[in-house]
């Protein structure tokens, strides 16, 4: 009966109701986007991480992967150093560098990778096949795209430019194997890999056998920071990154996106309670005699309350409920802009739709409802019997 | 003789109005036996509704006792005053108040909702005092769809709906045209002869004179009971 009377009193103003769950829709689409902010970004590069199972990433002690041109050398010993540990299972070298390809008179560049493509963990076959012979590179659409080129075709390209005496270190035609997709590889980025025997035979003497990472996947079962410790104990000249410390390095450049996203939330969260605290009392304070009858003829105030406030969840709810469909409309439109900033890994996410984010919101929108619901209840359930419909008489 | 169902002792009611403290019952003493049928009546502002308020147990007295039915009502908690007013005693005000949102079926079984009556139960026992106080037909409409009489009549049915010992009505004729509370004063009459004790608080000479006692007050005391 309590259900069916707050749900008859909500009816009866449906212009004054539909616009409190508009107005509650705003203010949880606007919440669920901040929840998704706050924690999307870091969700979404953990997923980037662990995306092809490495767990640990060995960069140029000081730094962090591909952060600087520094490398790492003698990637035969630290590879054979690293497979004494019996809890590493697999171990992928990657060297960086850029290409140079001559498409008529101009000059296309891009980044490459030299890779082992048996282990790589770096990018993701869409067509043709990986680049197992001395001369084969996979490139991904953008680059195709810009040398106008197709799966199957030979490119010249050159490696090593330097630009005082404006020649190169090698130089080969390579065929395209394949096209692909680079995993980090950010928004209108031309990316390209190939052996990387290939690319230290295209480079000078003083780059070979080096490598810019080694991404190393350890055995199942096994604790990734202990196999972080012992790496950082062996390899003296190596950082040894583990997810944990990428994402805590991540959480602390990201701090700034955290702490805005959840004053917004905040802000998004008391708007809407204010939005059904005031509803709920001005819809209590025309009630006051109905409501003063409902005590006279033997009504608990508990039930006043419970009607009251389920007339403040049931706005929250169906305001909720729109603003999550709302809230994933403008996080995606949100997200795209946002991935178009240079330099992001295309696959980061700023907006990451997670059931959990999605229950958060819901839940703190409900547990509004119930407290903007409830002080109004009260003081209206609360008010002198005799003395409210004297007042109303009189009114 | 048995015990009067209504048993008031020098009860005193005051209240603050600004600055002032109104002395709206000064010494009240009233008893009201069982099957009674009463009105009160004294000109504006005299106390009478705030002598039904008590009696009602939506009031409490600043001095006094009231009881009803044998039991002391004048200091009961909020919970057991709820409680006690629920199953013993039937309100019926001068402006219906039915909630709009409900037919006048579901308006007359609020009460027994929260008593906790059956479903079932509660839309026979629902229908049969509609029946009771001549709406039959009109169970399923809303109040602005009934006439004022026909409201006041859900409003009385509704007063009925837990079988109290007592039926309450303030100025229940007062928002009805003449013909229309001849129909309120009959009903009243009609339920009295079943067996209904009733305090009417009231103007309406045609009603306190279809009374079988009248009580008059003024100046927040009894002159004549």
């Amino acid at each position: 009966m309590r259900a069916a009377l707050a749900q008859a009193s909500l009816i009866r103003h449906r212009s004054r109701t539909l616009l409190a769950v508009l107005g509650v829709a705003v203010a949880a689409a606007m919440l669920l986007d901040m929840v998704m902010l706050a924690t999307g970004m870091r969700e979404s590069f953990r997923e980037l991480l662990l995306s092809r199972g490495f767990e640990l990433r060995l960069a140029p002690r000081g730094t962090l992967p591909f952060d600087t041109d520094a490398t790492m050398p003698g990637v035969g010993a630290i590879t054979a150093i690293l497979r004494t540990n019996p809890d590493i299972r697999e171990i992928s070298p990657v060297m960086g560098g850029s290409i140079h390809v001559r498409v008529g008179n101009r000059d296309v560049s891009g980044s490459v990778l030299g890779i082992d493509p048996a282990v790589q963990g770096d990018y993701q076959l869409l067509s043709g096949r990986d680049p197992t012979t001395a001369d084969a590179i996979v490139v991904n659409d953008y680059l195709l795209g810009r040398l106008g080129a197709r799966a199957g075709d030979t490119i010249s390209v050159a490696t090593g430019y330097d630009p005082q005496t404006r020649t190169y270190s090698g130089q080969r035609r390579l065929v395209i194997t394949g096209r692909v997709k680079f995993i980090y590889g950010a928004t209108e980025q031309s990316s390209s890999a190939m052996r990387r025997e290939t690319l230290e035979s295209m480079s000078d003497v003083s780059k070979r056998d080096r490598a810019s990472l080694f991404m190393v996947k350890v055995r199942k079962g096994a604790d990734a920071e202990r196999v972080r410790d012992w790496i950082d104990a062996q390899l003296p000249n190596v950082t040894a990154i583990s997810i944990a410390t990428a994402i805590a390095q991540v959480d602390a450049r990201l701090s700034y996106f955290r702490q805005l996203s959840l004053i917004l939330g905040a802000v998004s969260l008391f708007v809407g309670f204010l939005l059904v605290t005031t509803l709920v009392t001005v819809s209590v304070n025309e009630r006051a005699g109905e409501i003063a009858v409902m005590r006279a003829i033997g009504v608990s105030k508990a039930h006043v309350i419970q009607q009251i406030v389920i007339e403040g969840v049931a706005i929250s709810l169906a305001g909720a409920v729109l603003g999550l469909g709302l809230g994933l409309v403008t996080a995606r439109y949100l997200n795209a802009i946002l991935s178009a900033f240079p330099g992001l890994p295309m696959a980061i996410d700023f907006f990451l739709f997670q059931p959990r984010a999605a229950w958060s919101a819901l839940g703190l929108l409900i547990a509004s409802g119930i407290g903007a619901g409830v002080y109004p209840a009260w003081r209206a359930a609360s008010l002198p019997i005799a003395e409210s419909l004297r007042r109303e008489a009189i009114a | 003789m048995s015990s009067p169902i209504v048993s008031i002792r020098d009860v005193r009611r005051d209240y603050a109005l600004g600055a002032e403290r109104v002395h709206a019952l000064q010494g009240v003493t009233l008893d009201v036996e069982r099957g009674d049928y009463v009105a009160i009546v004294g000109p504006s502002g005299c106390g009478k509704s705030t002598l039904l308020n008590l009696i009602g147990v939506i009031d409490h007295p600043t001095s006094g006792t009231v009881e009803i039915g044998g039991k002391r009502v004048d200091a009961m908690s909020d919970r057991e005053a709820t409680s006690f007013r629920l199953r013993n005693i039937g309100f019926v005000f001068q402006r219906f108040y039915l909630m709009p949102i409900l037919s006048a079926l579901e308006n007359v079984a609020l009460p027994m909702a929260e008593a906790k009556v059956g479903r079932q139960e509660r839309q026979e026992r629902s229908a049969k005092l509609l029946a009771y106080v001549g709406l039959g037909n009109r169970e399923r409409h809303r109040p602005s769809e009934l006439s004022g009489g026909e409201q006041q009549r859900v409003a009385i049915a509704r007063a009925l709906a837990n079988g109290p010992s007592l039926l309450l009505a303030d100025e229940p004729t007062g928002e009805l045209d003449a013909r229309t509370g001849a129909e309120i004063i009959s009903l009243f009459q009609r339920l009295n002869a079943d067996g209904t004790t009733i305090v009417v608080v009231t103007h309406d000479e045609d009603l306190a004179s279809a009374a079988r006692r009248k009580v008059h007050m003024r100046d927040g005391k009894v002159v004549d009971a």
